[in-house]
C-alpha cells in the first residue's frame, strides 16, 4: 500500500523514529524497575537508575577504625591506617576496591578539600592522608587519636555494579518475613485451578450454545453477552455473606469459585465464537456416522478448539496472577497466611515505601511470570483479543 | 492441608468432577431415562436431545447464575436496607446518605475524568501505533514491546509508575525519572505528583493508559489490515496525502472497531480500583467509585452505601451492556 505513490524517504525516517520514540517511553519505566532490582539500597539513593549503566560519582562519608583498638604507636606518633572500603565491608581486600576516589575531606563543610594521595593537616600535627584506592593513614599525638575514628567524606567514581542481593533477599531469606517465596507460592496455589476448571465447564456450555438447537438459545447468549461486563464489584459482598453460609468462608476454595464464576463469561464467549465457526460438514459427518453429542465433543470439538482454550486459559491466568480485588475479599484473611503477592506489594507499597530495592525486587518476582508467558503465548492472546471484541 | 496439595486435589477433583457429571449424565439419559429402544424409540430420541442441550448448559448457567446474575439483585437489596438494623427495609436512605457525602462527588467527578481521558488517549495512542508499526520493518517487535503491559498487573504498574513519580528532597539525587527531567528543564523544586491536587488523578491515568494502549493497538492493527486496499489505492490515485488517506479513509472504515476498542477500555475504567488502591488510596482528591465501595464495604463496614455505590457502578455499565447485547442479537440474525 505504501509504495504505491512512491516511498518517501524523509517520511519512512520519521516514522522510524516515531516508532522508536514510542517504544522506548513505553519500556523505560520497566525497565527502571528491572534495572533498579539489580542495585544496592546506597546505588539506589545515591543516583537515578538510569545513571547505573555509566560510572557513579558518589558522596559518602566513612570513618576510621577505632583508635583504642587499631592505634599504632612509634616514637610517641600514634597512627591509624587501613582501607576505608575494606573496613566498611564493601570490599573483601584492597585488591577488590573497584572505586577511585576523586576528592576528599574530613568535614561536612569542605568535603572536597583534597585530592587522592594529598594530606591533610588537622591541625597541631595532626594529619589524615587518603589514597584513590581508599587506603588512609591518620596520625597524631595520643590525645588526637582518640575517642571515635576520624570521619572522611569522600567523592568516588565507582564503576556500574549490579547484584543478586535483592533478590537474595526477598526470595530465599527464611529470616525475611517481609520475603515473596510464600506469597509466590500461594498465588500459584490461586491461579492454576482458577485457570483450569473454567475451560471444561465453559467449553461444554459453548458447544451447546454453538451447535445444538433448542429454544432460549439466543436469550443464554445475550445473557452471557451481557455478564461480561457486569462489575465484580457486585459480587463481593453477596458472595462472600455465601461462602460464610455455606461454611467456606476465607480460603483458597471460596476464591477458586469465585474466579471460576467471573473467569465464565468470557471463556463461554470467547469458545462460543470458535466454535461457531467450525466447519459444519466434519460435524454433520459424525452424527451421520452415528456419533452422540458428546462424542462429537470430546473427540472432534475439544481438539479442534485448542487455540481458543489456550487464548482463554491465558487471559485467565493472568488476570487470576494480577488479581488483588478478588483475593482480598475471597482469601487473605487476618492471620495473613495466604496473601498473594500483589496484596504483598500493597503492604510493602505502605510499609517499606522508600526501599526502592525491596519494592522493585519484589514487584518483578510477581511480574516476571506473567511477562514470560505473555512473550512465549503472545500469538493465542491476541487471536483471543481479536476473537473476544471484533467480533 | 497444604494448600499446594489441595490446589492440586482441587484440580483434580474439579477436572475430574466435570467430565464425571458430564459423561454420567449423558449416559442416564441415553440409557435409563429414554433409551432410543423399545416402542417409543423415536420419541425418547427427541426427548433426549431437548434435554441434553440442558445438561450441558447446567453447570455454566448454574454458576453464571449464583456468581453474577444474583449478585446484582442481592446488591440491589442489599443497598435499600440497614444492616446494623439486622436488614431492615429503608427504601433510598442510603442513597440520600451517599448523596450527602462528599468523598462520593469526589469519585463520580474523577471517574468522569477517567472516562473522558484513559479511554480516549489509549484509543489515540493504540490507533498512532498501529498505524505506524505496520509501516516498518520491525514493526512486531515494536508492537510487543508496546503491548507487554498488558501482562503486567495493576499492582505491578503501581510499583513501576511510583518509581517514576518518585520525589526526593532538593539537596539529594532525585531517582524518580519525571523529577529529574523536571528540574533538568528548569524546576525550581522536586515536586511530589501524586499529592497535588487534580494534577495527580492524570498521574494515575497515565498509568491505564500505558496499560491500556497495547490492547488498543492490537484490535486496531488487525482492522487497519482489513481494509480493502483498492479504496486505499483509489484515494492515492485521486491525490490524497497519507494524512488525508488515514482520516478521511483508513479511520471511518474502522470506526466500528474503534468504538469497541473504545468501550471496552471504558469498561475497564468504571471497575479501576488496583491503581488507585495502591497508589493513593484515594488520597489528595484522587477517589474513585471502585475504591470509595471498597472503603465503605470493607474499612467502614457500611453495607447499605457500599452496596448503593456498586449499584452507581453497574448503572454507569448498563448502557454498554444493552449496546453489546443489542450487537450481538443483531450479528446473530
Amino acid at each position: 500500500m505504501d509504495n504505491i505513490a512512491g516511498k518517501k524517504p524523509a517520511l519512512t525516517w520519521a516514522v522510524h523514529l516515531s516508532v522508536a520514540a514510542l517504544v522506548l517511553v513505553w519500556i523505560f519505566p520497566t525497565l527502571g524497575l528491572l534495572v533498579s532490582s539489580f542495585r544496592t539500597t546506597d546505588q539506589i539513593r545515591s543516583s537515578g537508575w538510569w545513571a547505573s549503566l555509566f560510572p557513579a560519582v558518589q558522596n559518602e562519608v566513612f570513618r576510621a577504625a577505632d583508635p583504642a583498638e587499631n592505634r599504632v604507636e612509634r616514637d610517641g606518633v600514634f597512627t591509624v591506617s587501613g582501607n576505608l572500603y575494606v573496613l566498611d565491608g564493601r570490599a573483601d581486600s584492597v585488591e577488590d576496591v573497584r572505586a577511585e576516589i576523586q576528592s576528599w575531606g574530613t568535614s561536612s563543610r569542605a568535603i572536597s578539600a583534597y585530592g587522592p594521595g594529598e594530606t591533610a593537616d588537622l591541625g597541631d600535627g595532626e594529619t589524615m592522608t587518603v589514597e584513590v584506592n581508599g587506603d588512609y593513614v591518620w596520625s597524631g599525638k595520643d590525645d588526637q587519636i582518640s575517642g571515635r575514628g576520624q570521619r572522611i567524606f569522600v567523592t568516588a567514581e565507582s564503576p556500574p555494579e549490579f547484584t543478586l542481593g535483592n533478590y537474595q533477599t526477598v526470595l530465599f531469606d527464611e529470616s525475611n518475613r517481609e520475603g515473596m517465596a510464600k506469597a509466590f507460592f500461594n498465588t500459584l496455589t490461586v491461579t492454576i485451578p482458577a485457570t483450569i476448571i473454567p475451560i471444561l465447564i465453559a467449553a461444554f456450555a459453548a458447544y451447546a450454545l454453538a451447535w445444538m438447537e433448542f429454544p432460549g438459545r439466543a436469550l443464554l447468549i445475550a445473557g452471557v453477552v451481557a455478564l461480561l461486563v457486569v462489575p465484580l464489584q457486585l459480587a463481593l459482598i453477596p458472595l462472600l455473606s455465601l461462602h460464610n453460609d455455606l461454611g467456606i468462608g476465607k480460603g483458597y476454595v471460596g476464591v477458586w469459585l469465585a474466579h471460576t464464576g467471573f473467569g465464565l463469561p468470557l471463556a463461554i464467549y470467547l469458545l462460543r465464537n470458535y466454535m461457531v465457526g467450525l466447519p459444519r460438514d466434519i460435524i454433520e459427518c459424525a452424527k451421520v456416522d452415528g456419533a452422540t453429542d458428546f462424542q462429537i465433543f470430546i473427540k472432534i470439538i475439544l481438539p479442534l478448539s485448542f487455540p481458543a482454550l489456550a487464548s482463554f486459559a491465558i487471559f485467565q491466568f493472568l488476570w487470576t496472577w494480577n488479581d488483588l480485588l478478588v483475593a482480598m475479599v475471597f482469601l487473605i484473611d487476618s492471620s495473613g497466611e495466604t496473601t498473594v503477592m500483589t496484596r504483598q506489594i500493597v503492604e510493602l507499597l505502605g510499609t517499606r515505601g522508600g526501599d526502592w530495592e525491596i519494592l522493585a525486587t519484589s514487584a518483578f518476582v510477581s511480574i516476571a511470570v506473567p511477562l514470560v508467558v505473555f512473550f512465549a503465548m503472545q500469538k493465542y492472546l491476541v487471536r483471543g483479543l481479536l476473537a473476544g471484541s471484533v467480533k | 492441608m497444604n494448600p499446594a496439595l489441595q490446589g492440586i486435589l482441587t484440580i483434580v477433583v474439579g477436572v475430574g468432577g466435570c467430565v464425571a457429571y458430564f459423561y454420567l449424565s449423558n449416559q442416564f439419559l441415553d440409557r435409563i431415562l429414554f433409551p432410543p429402544r423399545g416402542p417409543n424409540a423415536g420419541r425418547n430420541i427427541n426427548r433426549a436431545n431437548a434435554i441434553r442441550p440442558w445438561l450441558f448448559l447446567f453447570p455454566a448457567i448454574f454458576a453464571l447464575g449464583l456468581y453474577l446474575a444474583y449478585p446484582v439483585f442481592e446488591t440491589l437489596r442489599l443497598s435499600m436496607t440497614d444492616r446494623s438494623a439486622g436488614g431492615a427495609f429503608v427504601g433510598g436512605e442510603n442513597y440520600s446518605r451517599m448523596f450527602d457525602d462528599p468523598k462520593f462527588w469526589e469519585a463520580v467527578s474523577n471517574n468522569f475524568l477517567w472516562l473522558l481521558i484513559v479511554p480516549a488517549a489509549s484509543t489515540a495512542f493504540g490507533l498512532l501505533a498501529a498505524q505506524l508499526t505496520d509501516r516498518i520493518s520491525w514493526g512486531n517487535i515494536a508492537k510487543s514491546l508496546i503491548f507487554m503491559p498488558m501482562a503486567i498487573s495493576f499492582v505491578g504498574a503501581a510499583v513501576i509508575f511510583k518509581l517514576v513519580y518518585d520525589a526526593r528532597p532538593e539537596d539529594v539525587a532525585q531517582i524518580g525519572v519525571l523529577n529529574a527531567l523536571y528540574l533538568q528543564f528548569g524546576g525550581a523544586e522536586p515536586i511530589t505528583w501524586l499529592t497535588v491536587p487534580f494534577w495527580n488523578n492524570i498521574f494515575l491515568m497515565i498509568v491505564l493508559i500505558w496499560i491500556q494502549t497495547g490492547f488498543a493497538m492490537v484490535i486496531l492493527s488487525a482492522a487497519l489490515r482489513g481494509i480493502p486496499e483498492e479504496t486505499v489505492e483509489a484515494a492515492i490515485v485521486d491525490g490524497a496525502n497519507p494524512f488525508q488517506v488515514f482520516f478521511k479513509i483508513k479511520v471511518p472504515q474502522i470506526a466500528g472497531t474503534i468504538v469497541v476498542v473504545w468501550t471496552t477500555i471504558t469498561i475497564v475504567v468504571l471497575k479501576v480500583f488496583d491503581i488507585v488502591f495502591a497508589m493513593t488510596n484515594g488520597q489528595w482528591e484522587t477517589q474513585v467509585l471502585a475504591n470509595y465501595m471498597y472503603d465503605k464495604m470493607f474499612r467502614a463496614n457500611d453495607w447499605g452505601v457500599g452496596s448503593a455505590s456498586a449499584m452507581i457502578i453497574m448503572l454507569l455499565v448498563t448502557p454498554i451492556l444493552v449496546w453489546n447485547v443489542y450487537n450481538a442479537r443483531k450479528e446473530m440474525r
